[in-house]
């Protein structure tokens, strides 16, 4: 019998509010332990929870975003249980009446577009980090992030692979950094998955055992955890055995899930609305204003892509990952209008740069201006193709214009006709055997002339040029 | 001059403006008082005399230049359950035996920008759990006017300290009757505020849809001033009213003539103490002597109460009070072994019976699966209570009924009864439930010499109507002038 796998994400994402989502502390990473705390974020007596509304605004930017409708009056609950980084023993969450429901995005597959469902988008605060002594029975507690705003995005169980599940996770990833509503740095936590994964025979309706997956901090952990599921849900079942409800924890390390708790064990979270909170109200007209102000989308921006440059979807699907690399892209076809060139430019040179270096777009020294004069030097004919990788090299790593770098290394490409006479002259000469076979017929040799002058010019020589050349002396030879 | 500690504060605010006295010199008399009846009262928790004296001092100075407040100058005493930076805030409890926060209660704040002297901290029923201030950690209070009788809870400090003249005012907290038991078993006025009129930002919390700080007064004038003082919009408070709150002085000492009382028969079908009735009976009198009107009313759903406000209460303090667990702040337990077992002991040595029998009932009812038997039907009926008052009061100007069934019961006769120990609370609940501000006033004695208070209920936001009728009764009555003798 075949098997197919049902899965369901649940995506946590740290908004990027300066302030906490209840009290003025800052929400920055990287702080000394317990700096960015106050009475309010520690669960201190008496103290209460003040609501920032900027994270409603970035809720509602994402769930408009994700095609939801939005509540116009939510509530903040409170989920009960107790763990040492939580200092209030509950965290403030949403639960009957979430922001947000009923929404959807397209994500791409190998067999093409697919619909995704989301079932809500609620905002809940985070907890604080336990840090744990290897070497004592200690364990030290950092409220640093107690009280960070978070929105959990819960999707239907609409996936049937991992490598759906990712897509679905890397869509909402960048639609999430589009908005610039949250960083998606996914190791330090600002962007976090869960899975619920079952299997079922192919044609069934009912869903099998599920099991929740956690601890899968990078896209690919994602993919592994998955499949490790999968298989392990699957061998099961053809075994005719039971999938036991729990949760269970991805190791990296051994690529392997191991349980964590079962369902008897699961929390009671005894929900209840907060009452130090009011219901939450959103009239028509904030949401009208907040629509008006979203950004072009990574789907809207990629068909637009392939429509008004021409550039494969290829082309488009990697450029519109990023709204900043997308902007590049923009920047440059503004200066130097012939866009698969810069499309193969930022795919090629532009990102193995940001990667080697772990760099961002807005970092880099090299500005769309510049790469475009670049290319127009390589459309003019004054640098090749292979010096102009070495100049942005160069570019890249000083700032400076290609211009200055070609002039100062001399770079610039030989197209004077008689030193080329010369130099193809000189190889002719140099090569009687390889002419010979040239007027055999073996017309293919053509390519290590070329191959020779390149290497006496140092790579400067005009390769259209040197073709030009070549051909004459050769068909003058053969006559 | 003598014996400032039995003046109220409208009197000692004339004397401080005419110079003819010093706030330390009221200060002094005060802290006198204390270390005469306290050791019989036992109604403060903490005494910061020192400190007391400052303010006292820094009073003084503010009087003298000139830029004093209308309090300035005048002793006050707080619950134990409001925070005061850098002085023990318990609660009543062990779990916050030795717990200094590090922040100020709104409320404290503004008692001490006006230039009050707070005196300390008043004993309390652990976590505000309690009608008798029995159950605090720190032993029982007992009823200035009778040393074996309770004075009432939650806030039983805090009115036994104003009736035996240990503070000229004081701050309570009312979650469910917890200012106007107290007030009425001691013989004193308690006001509890509109839901929302009083910021709870640094009042730690019992029940917090329930919670609401109000005064307690000699008389009503002094409920006025202190009103004046700690009502107001709190942005570190969301659940505070963005109202504006007149001057309640403007309320005192004008005509209630053609106003209307409303005398809801749920609750005087319920009264079965003939001292009581004999209190109403007298004071619905004097009223209609006044030019008062009464009418008949019903409030249908008031039976529900006591049993809604059992589940809702619980159901937020288990909630509230689960940041008590020795892991930052607060008694942690010796001995433990790991973090669950240090939890477990914690919490079983921190807090009283009382405190952990309401962490239960609230833990089951909030469990899945009993949640919509228990809190949605409770939350309902207390929508119910709450239209039941909105329609009554298309009919009336406030309501009038008893504050308690009977005066003050003895130490222990209810302690090991908690059913019986919750219908103290009957007539007082349902106000909460609805958010509603509520006084009790003094309304006479008992045959056998012990206060019985009445109540007047208003609608939301409404405190004016019942200072004017307080007011008005305290003119023409003396039974707020009665004092225990100590």
């Amino acid at each position: 019998m075949e098997y197919e796998a049902v899965i369901g994400l649940e995506i946590h994402a740290q908004l990027l509010t300066s302030s906490k989502a209840f009290c003025s502390c800052s929400t920055k990473f990287g702080a000394q332990p317990n700096m960015n705390t106050c009475p309010i974020c520690q669960g201190m007596p008496g103290t209460l929870p003040v609501f920032n509304k900027r994270a409603l605004e970035y809720t509602i930017k994402m769930a408009l975003a994700c095609n939801c409708s939005i509540n116009g009056i939510s509530r903040f609950a409170r989920k009960n249980y107790y763990y040492p980084d939580l200092p209030k023993n509950y965290q403030i969450s949403q639960y009957e009446l979430p922001v947000s429901e009923h929404g959807w995005v397209i994500i791409e597959t190998e067999q093409g577009p697919r619909k995704i469902g989301i079932t809500r988008i609620h905002m809940e605060e985070d907890a604080g980090k336990l840090v744990h002594d290897e070497r004592n029975p200690v364990s030290y507690v950092d409220y640093n992030r107690t009280g960070v705003p978070l929105i959990e995005i819960v999707s239907e169980p609409d996936m049937r692979t991992p490598e759906e599940a990712s897509s679905y996770l890397k869509t909402l990833h960048s639609i999430l950094v589009y908005l610039r509503i949250c960083d998606g740095n996914m190791e330090e936590g600002s962007f976090r998955c869960d899975a619920n994964v079952s299997v079922r025979p192919v044609g069934t309706v009912e869903f099998g055992t599920k099991t929740e997956l956690k601890n899968m901090n990078s896209f690919k952990n994602v993919q592994k955890g998955l499949h490790y599921e999968i298989n392990r849900h699957t061998e099961i079942v053809r075994e005719g055995g039971r999938i036991i409800q729990e949760t269970r924890l991805f190791d990296p390390t051994s690529g392997a899930t191991v349980s964590m708790r079962s369902k008897e064990q699961a929390h009671d979270y005894r929900y209840f609305p907060d009452p130090d909170l009011l219901p939450l109200r959103v009239d028509e007209e904030w949401i009208t204003e907040i629509k008006n102000g979203l950004p072009e989308l990574p789907a809207e921006k990629k068909e637009r892509f392939i429509k008004d440059f021409g550039i494969p979807p290829y082309d488009a699907g990697v450029l519109t990952a990023s709204r900043e690399l997308a902007e590049y892209f923009e920047e440059v076809v503004n200066y130097f209008n012939n866009p698969k060139l810069v499309s193969n430019w930022i795919m090629t040179e532009f990102m193995r740069v940001l990667k080697a270096d772990e760099s961002s777009v807005k970092d880099s020294l090299v500005k769309p201006a510049q790469l475009a004069e670049l290319l127009r030097m390589i459309e003019d004919g004054k640098i090749s193709g292979k010096i102009a990788k070495t100049v942005f090299d160069e570019m890249w790593a000083t700032g400076f214009s290609p211009d200055k770098i070609v002039l100062e290394k001399g770079l610039l490409q030989v197209s004077d006709t008689s030193e080329l006479e010369s130099i193809i002259s000189k190889i002719l000469d140099d090569n009687p055997a390889e002419v010979k076979k040239y007027l055999d017929g073996k017309t293919q040799v053509v390519g290590f002339f070329v191959g020779q002058v390149m290497k006496a010019s140092k790579g400067k020589a005009n390769p259209g040029l040197v073709n030009k050349i070549l051909s004459e002396q050769l068909s003058k030879l053969s006559a | 001059m003598s014996n400032l500690f039995n003046k109220s504060a409208h009197e000692l605010i004339g004397l401080l403006n005419q110079k003819q006295i010093t706030s330390v010199e009221i200060t002094e008399s005060v802290l006198d008082r204390i270390d005469n009846v306290e050791s019989q009262v036992h109604a403060i928790v903490t005494l910061d005399a020192e400190s007391a004296m400052e303010s006292a001092r820094r009073a003084d100075e503010m009087l003298a230049k000139g830029e004093s407040r209308t309090l300035t100058g005048i002793p006050i005493i707080i619950k134990d359950n409001m925070c005061f930076k850098g002085h023990r805030t318990s609660c009543g409890s062990r779990i916050l035996e030795n717990f200094k926060p590090p922040y100020s209660a709104t409320v404290v704040q503004k008692i001490q920008d006006e230039g009050m002297v707070i005196l300390g901290s008043a004993n309390m029923d652990e976590f505000a759990m309690g009608s008798s201030t029995e159950t605090s950690y720190w032993g029982p209070t007992r009823n200035p006017w009778r040393l074996e009788c309770t004075p009432g809870g939650s806030s039983g400090g805090s009115a036994a300290c104003v009736a035996a003249c240990e503070s000229i005012v004081s701050l309570g907290s009312d979650t469910g009757g917890s200012i106007r038991l107290p007030a009425s078993f001691c013989g004193v006025t308690g006001f509890k505020p509109t839901y929302g009129a009083v910021s709870r930002f640094g009042l730690v919390a019992y029940a917090s849809s329930l919670d609401q700080i109000g005064p307690f007064g000699r008389d009503v004038n002094d409920i006025a001033l202190a009103l004046n003082l700690i009502c107001g919009h709190d942005p570190m408070d969301s659940t505070s009213a963005p109202v504006e709150h007149p001057d309640f002085t403007t309320f005192l000492n004008k005509s209630v003539k053609g106003m209307t009382l409303g005398a809801p028969s749920q609750f005087f079908d319920k009264i079965e103490n003939k001292d009581v009735e004999n209190v109403l009976v007298e004071a619905r009198r004097v009223f209609e002597d006044l030019g008062v009107k009464f009418v008949e009313l019903s409030l249908p759903h008031l039976d529900y109460g006591i049993a809604a406000y059992y589940i809702i209460a619980p159901c937020e303090a288990s909630s509230n009070l689960a940041r008590y667990d020795g892991v930052k702040y607060g008694y942690r337990a010796k001995n433990i072994d790991g973090m669950i077992d240090m939890y477990c002991k914690s919490r079983a040595d921190g807090f009283g019976d009382e405190t952990k029998r309401r962490i239960m009932l609230g833990t089951y009812a909030l469990s899945s699966g009993y949640y919509d038997a228990y809190y949605l039907k409770a939350a309902k009926i207390r929508t119910l209570i709450t239209q039941d008052f909105k329609k009554a009061f298309e009919s009336c100007d406030a309501i009038f009924c008893p504050t308690a069934p009977a005066p003050a019961f003895r130490l222990g006769e209810k302690t090991d009864d908690p059913m019986q120990m919750y219908l103290t609370d009957v007539f007082t609940i349902p106000v909460n439930m609805a958010g509603l501000p509520g006084v009790s006033l003094p309304g006479g004695l008992s045959l056998d010499g012990l206060p019985i208070g009445f109540q007047l209920i208003s609608s939301h936001f409404q405190e004016s109507r019942l200072i004017q009728l307080s007011s008005a009764f305290q003119s023409h009555t003396a039974h707020h002038l009665a004092r225990p003798a100590l």
